[in-house]
């Protein structure tokens, strides 16, 4: 560090370094990414979005919703599920008989306990959970074994963790499911909660459009500020609600003779969130979604 | 430090040149009163905009923050909502106060260390107003909704385009000050500040062209840039910016030789070599080898951090300086605050602490503290040491500075310490899916309205540096008008009214 030159280089192949590492090495590797196909399916992922909701996006963007909201799942590892579906002609207690002395098999000695255990917590509600835990090979050796029977059974990967179980996503986001996004809006607080499934679990824009005008006439105890600026408070005409107006509580309703209708912005951001969603297996993070099976 | 002291008529200042540095000390200055002379429009003009930078992102900030306790405050009003203000507060904090601030400290460190008057001045001054147009258009865009959704990176591109050619032209006159120097030694503080203009104009510049160009890369890449570039400004840049700072500081005002300068070369290397890589959080939605490198690599940036904590420790130990609110209190909270922020913000890369810390306003608190706790700190500080050098007159009002500083001391605790510890509460409780998310959210709350009370005593504080450097700079404008009217009255009387500075007749060898 005697002369200028030899700090200058220092911090040029330092930083060289990093951005060769964090920057070219992702652009080569990812930049160029297509989409994906979704696991045991020929559809592709991530769907491509409707023009509304791809101009939503930049109202989501301008209005700096990603401040608060994240659009990322993580889990924490996944667990093996097998649930019962159907029993054939079996009685329930010849079944659980039947599986008690099944506990033998090598693969399933293991993990006779939770078995038993759950056997016994059943009540003959179907689907009933048979095992659920870190073996794939006790799984499969239980489909395996009851299949003979004329007994169903129905095997899974659900992905664990506390997003998981909010209900906020299946699976954990991967770099697949931002293809389509631009700018990429991950967010890094969750003021609010996350949005990357929101479009699976309210799928309704109008309900978007009531939440975005008055969150609190939905969620009691929200925190999230009111989006008034994209709606347009006006006269009835006639004296008649316009068919896009809002349909408000009492108590967030305009004054008599008015109306609430959103914008375009609104409309184009409500389609933007009901486009969000995190409901397909992919290679990378696989899941089975089994409440199908219901 | 008698030729440092403080002097009201012009250059009375200036001492008998020696060249008696010391590698651990910066270098004796001679003639410093021309040194200074030649930084003050430059420096008028970087800090000036800047002290208005940083009382308009903490009042945004304040703003934006209304949204937590009034969630309809402003919900008729576009340009006031909480993603488009905040992230305006959080640009002004960094673009609009931090860079500049730490550019004209630069400038001057620059010169003095060299023993030169600043190189091409006039480039310094047209490259502040370059910059503070930028942030006056980068603000107005994000407000109006033009941002580019890349946090730290809002400002579009016509504003990115002013800021980096500000940058450019400051970075030319600093390295033309420091090629041009009289003194050839470096001294640890060139080390640090050098690095940083190559670090803020490299990682500015590719972060623009990758992400606001018309071909940014597909996917998720995009955030991975952005992410580099957050770090490599917000943890690598400023840790540059302030610890050249400290380190030029430190031991002038402790009257102590720095400690260790093979520490200090330890300290830089292993900053630029570690802290470069982290950024990538380790729950991100990318392919492993990422968010694995940035976790090695923030165990690895714990190093530097604490070679500095040693040696500002050493540096300062047995000073007996006391401080009484002036520029020294200022720069060791600056330090400490350096040191703190630092460690709480490389464990959020640890993928242990990560789950829980992640997505709360743990990041955000830490965020804050090394802007205004650290930065904002430092640079106040050495704004005070260095306005009534350049300026040759005293504070306008000196009990503001002192006011300054305890206002942003307990202002500062007040405004992270609830977000640092709110943080790591919502954070254990959105890890348990038993717990509600409008349950845990609205835990948070509490904290959230310490620290706001802790902003609007940080916005107390940045008022008196703005009132300081206000009048100030109107008080030489006057000045200067007298000047102007007594030399036409002179001339118009008799002869000459020019007088040569003390400097022209000292400097001959």
């Amino acid at each position: 560090m005697k002369t200028g030159f030899s700090v200058f280089l220092a911090a040029f192949v330092a930083l060289g370094a990093s951005w060769y590492g964090l920057v070219y090495g992702p652009v080569k590797q990812l930049g160029g990414a297509k989409e994906t196909t979704i696991l045991q399916s020929s559809d592709k992922w991530p769907l491509q979005r409707t023009g509304d909701a791809t101009l939503g996006l930049q109202i989501y963007r301008a209005a700096g919703c990603a401040a608060c909201h994240t659009e990322q799942i993580r889990q924490t590892g996944a667990v093996n599920v097998i649930l019962l579906t159907d029993l054939g002609v079996h009685q329930p207690a010849d079944f659980k008989e039947f599986m008690k002395s099944l506990m033998v098999v090598p693969e399933l000695m293991n993990y006779s306990n939770t078995i038993v255990g759950n056997l016994e917590n059943w009540n003959g509600e179907l689907p009933g959970t048979l095992y659920r835990g870190d073996s794939g090979d006790a799984v499969s050796e239980l489909g395996k074994r009851l299949k003979p029977l004329g007994i169903k059974t129905e095997a899974g990967i659900v992905a664990r963790g506390a997003d998981i179980a909010r209900g906020w996503g299946y699976r954990q986001s991967v770099a697949a499911d931002y293809l389509y996004d631009a700018p990429v809006q991950l967010g890094s607080l969750r003021a609010g909660p996350d949005l990357s499934n929101i479009g699976v679990r309210s799928p309704d824009a109008n309900w978007q459009l009531q939440h975005l005008y008055a969150p609190r006439s939905i969620v009691k105890n929200s925190t999230m500020p009111a989006f008034r600026f994209l709606f347009t408070l006006r006269k009835k005409m006639d004296g008649q609600d316009a068919p896009d107006a809002l349909v408000l509580k009492p108590e967030f309703a305009p004054a008599a003779g008015y109306e609430v209708v959103p914008t375009a912005e609104a409309r184009q951001l409500a389609a933007y969130l009901v486009s969000l969603k995190n409901n397909a297996p992919l290679y990378e993070a696989p899941f089975t979604p089994i409440t199908a099976a219901k | 430090m008698n030729e440092n002291e403080h002097s009201n008529q012009g250059g009375v200042g200036a001492a008998a040149p020696t060249c008696a540095a010391a590698a651990a000390h910066p270098p004796v200055e001679t003639c410093v009163s021309k040194i200074d002379a030649s930084c003050r429009v430059p420096l008028l003009a970087l800090f000036g905009g800047a002290a208005l930078w940083l009382v308009l992102g903490l009042v945004l900030g304040i703003l934006a923050m209304m949204s937590f306790h009034k969630p309809d405050m402003f919900a008729d009003c576009a340009f006031l909502t909480f993603g488009r203000a905040q992230a305006a507060a959080n640009d002004l904090l960094l673009y609009g106060f931090a860079i500049p601030a730490a550019l004209g400290v630069m400038l001057w460190i620059f010169s003095r260390l060299s023993q030169a008057p600043l190189a091409l001045p006039i480039v310094p001054i047209a490259a502040a107003n370059l910059w503070h147009g930028g942030v006056l258009v980068g603000t107005i865009s994000i407000l109006l909704g033009f941002s580019t959704g890349h946090p730290w990176l809002e400002y579009p591109r016509a504003a990115a385009v002013l800021l980096f050619a500000g940058f450019m032209l400051v970075a030319v006159s600093a390295a033309a000050t420091m090629g041009f120097r009289n003194h050839r030694e470096l001294y640890p503080s060139h080390w640090f500040l050098f690095a940083a203009l190559l670090w803020f104009a490299w990682s500015y510049g590719t972060a623009n062209l990758f992400l606001v160009s018309n071909h940014a890369p597909r996917g998720v890449v995009q955030a991975i840039i952005d992410w580099w570039l957050t770090n490599n400004l917000l943890f690598v840049w400023l840790a540059l910016a302030g610890i050249g700072i400290a380190f030029y500081f430190l031991p002038k005002l402790a009257g102590q030789p720095l400690a260790g300068s093979g520490y200090a070369v330890f300290a830089f290397l292993t900053l630029v070599f570690f802290g470069t890589w982290c950024g990538i959080p380790p729950s991100a939605p990318v392919p492993a080898w990422l968010p694995t490198i940035s976790a090695f690599a923030a165990l690895l940036s714990l190093i530097p951090i604490i070679a500095i904590a040693i040696i500002a420790m050493k540096t300062v130990w047995g000073s007996g300086t006391a401080c009484m609110g002036g520029p020294f209190c200022f720069i060791r909270f600056g330090t400490l605050s350096f040191v703190a922020s630092g460690i709480l913000y490389v464990s959020e890369f640890c993928p242990r602490y990560s789950r829980g810390l992640d997505f709360t306003w743990f990041n955000f608190g830490v965020t804050q503290w090394q802007l205004l706790g650290f930065a904002g700190m430092i640079l106040c500080g050495a704004i005070y040491e260095i306005l009534p050098r350049v300026m040759q007159r005293k504070l306008p009002f000196a009990f503001l500075a002192k006011a300054n500083f305890y206002l942003f001391a307990g202002g500062v605790v007040l405004y992270v310490i609830p977000l640092v510890i709110g943080g790591v509460e919502q954070g254990m409780k959105l890890r348990d899916a038993n717990i509600a998310f409008a349950d845990a959210s609205s835990a948070a709350l509490i904290f959230l309205r310490i620290s706001t009370t802790g902003q609007l005593v940080i916005l107390l504080g940045a008022l008196c540096l703005l009132l300081n450097i206000f009048v100030m700079t109107m008080q030489w404008k006057l000045g200067l008008v007298k000047t102007f009217v007594t030399a036409v009255k002179d001339s118009l009387v008799e002869g000459s009214a020019y007088q040569p500075l003390p400097c022209d007749k000292e400097a001959k060898p």
